[in-house]
């Protein structure tokens, strides 16, 4: 019989309804299916590492910020602590706990945003919107502590910026265990839809040795069956609180889906956590010293591991600074994924990854 | 036509490009679309196709790979169209504007209406500034009209007989 099949070359993107974000991926098809992919990059590329060089380490806080909106507050962390062990300098603990209490508040609402985006991603809107309706809840909470939705800008270097009340740990407290509540409903739809895991289960399949070889990082890796979480090195306040890291060894989008579920659990156990136990005192000190050397600072974003490598020379601007971000890791694993699964299978597993792609391209 | 500009004000679509911005503007404006602020009661749909959209709104400065696209965007959609810029990179460039690979903000590359400052401005304000462009576009359909039943005018006196074929031209 003839092989009547052809291969046809699709760009996907830049400008597209499921994308969030400009990032072109050229698909080689055969009928329907995938057989290659291959990213093009560079719509969002703003040279954020080279304006770090240009600015004094204070105002590189804000220019780091700006790498991403969705994990604002982690950039600028990952870069203090690199910039507090540079100069040597102890930071306060009440510190120590806001910064985790608000990290965990931004891996709340980053999980939410994606669980939204994913339902997107199959066409389920009022799953994405309820998802939607809950996030409000933690930005109201960052607007009442830090005066921002989005971009909060509390770090600063040797400790935060602001303080947070005692009445408002009560209600972040309360408003977290209202959105655990409110979880269970959405938690039921993302696990036992018929639609839901037939878009999903078995789809975009990564086994541990490949998630391992390719590098892949944070819920990717973990889905995988590989239990690794930079947050276990207790940066912060996580070596005094009680968390696991949350693990699946499926490797679909499925269990994709399920350990950020698990992880969403877990952030808003750790808000509670943290606010019962926060000790008083100093909310931040000052640099002990000029920064000299060099030195790598790594932490657990919503996406996975950040890496930001700095290198200071004694002054007040530094001569290096360089992002490693968790989609940036995670693309092979994504190249991977894709071929021999239908088109139409394409948006859940780009999204199953969690593309960050400002942050990518930085 | 009259009937097609009162009902394209009441129902304008709306298309959401991410020119270079750092998500932080994007995630406003989808939250501007979600039930708590609810920009459809506006009668607003966003949609990926510009072909459908009357209003563009782009979040994020210009660099210059990311101002094909945009243009080209622009291009599509059918007039007449409104712009708005969300966020102080899309107003001026922003904090990005020192950056070697950044043009500037919106305005260098297209015609901008309606500009949003903050960064990143809440979406109370984003949803004034999708009202607003509905008004303009409503605005702008009418100049349009205006317009076009003065040439039609003008066809005629010159040549009375030209029934329909004048009005095609
Ligand atoms: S205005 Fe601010 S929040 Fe908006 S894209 Fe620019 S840096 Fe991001």
């Amino acid at each position: 019989m003839e092989d009547n099949s052809f291969n046809s070359l699709i760009p996907f993107g830049p400008q597209h309804p499921v994308l969030p974000e400009p990032i072109q991926i050229k698909l080689v098809l055969e009928d329907e299916k995938i057989i290659s992919a291959e990213p093009a990059i560079g719509y969002v590329h703003r040279g954020l590492e080279k304006l770090a060089e240009k600015k004094d380490i204070h105002q590189s806080i804000y220019v780091v910020e700006r790498i991403c909106g969705i994990c604002s507050f982690m950039h600028a962390l990952c870069y203090c602590q690199g910039l507090e062990e540079l100069t040597g300098t102890e930071v306060p603990p009440r510190a120590r706990y806001l910064r985790t209490i608000w990290g965990e508040l931004h891996r709340t609402h980053s999980h939410l945003l994606w669980l939204g985006l994913m339902a997107d991603s199959y066409g389920f809107e009022s799953l994405f919107y309820q998802c939607w309706r809950i996030r409000e809840k933690v930005l109201d909470i960052m607007e009442a502590t830090a005066g921002s939705r989005v971009i909060i800008s509390a770090n600063i270097l040797g400790g935060v910026r602001r303080d947070i009340g005692p009445d408002m740990l009560g209600h972040i407290q309360k408003t977290a265990k209202e959105i655990a509540d409110s979880l269970r409903d959405i938690e039921k739809v993302f696990l036992n839809d018929y639609t839901v895991c037939h878009r999903t289960q078995g789809i975009g399949i990564l086994t541990k040795e490949e998630a391992y070889e390719l590098g892949a990082v944070g819920p990717v890796l973990r889905a995988s069956g590989v239990p690794q979480d930079v947050r276990s090195l207790g940066y912060a306040a996580y070596g005094e609180l009680d968390f696991e890291p949350a693990t699946e060894t499926a490797g679909d989008s499925y269990a994709r889906t399920k350990v950020r579920l698990k992880e969403l659990r877990n952030a808003l156990s750790l808000i509670i956590q943290a606010a019962e136990k926060i000790p008083e005192g100093e909310i931040s000190v000052k640099l002990a010293r000029k920064p000299e050397g060099e030195t790598v600072s790594r932490l657990e974003q919503p996406r996975g591991e950040c890496l930001y490598y700095i290198k200071a020379n004694g002054t007040d601007v530094l001569s290096r600074v360089r992002v490693r971000t968790p989609t940036f890791a995670n693309i092979p694993a994504l190249l991977k994924m894709l071929p021999g699964h239908q088109l139409s299978a394409l948006p859940v597993i780009l999204l199953s990854i969690d593309p960050c792609i400002s942050c990518t391209e930085r | 036509m009259k009937l097609i500009q009162k009902a394209a004000g009441k129902s304008p679509w709306i298309i959401h490009y991410d020119c270079n911005s750092c998500n932080g503007c994007d995630i406003e404006i989808l939250a501007s679309l979600t039930p708590i602020y609810d920009a459809e009661r506006f009668g607003v749909v966003n949609v990926g196709n510009p072909k459908h959209a009357d209003i563009l709104i782009v979040s994020g400065s210009v660099n210059y790979r990311s101002r094909r696209v945009l243009e080209n965007i622009w291009r599509e959609m059918p007039g007449p169209k409104v712009v708005i810029a969300v966020g102080a990179c899309a107003c001026t460039g922003g904090i990005f504007s020192d950056c070697y690979n950044i043009i500037g903000g919106v305005d260098k590359v297209l015609p901008v209406d309606i500009y949003v400052p903050g960064c990143a401005p809440k979406p109370e304000a984003i949803l004034d500034a999708v009202v607003r462009a509905t008004e303009k576009l409503v605005h702008k359909r009418e100049e349009l009209a205006a317009r076009q039943a003065e040439h039609v005018a003008k066809l005629r006196a010159k040549d009375p007989k030209g029934g329909r074929n004048a009005e095609k031209q």
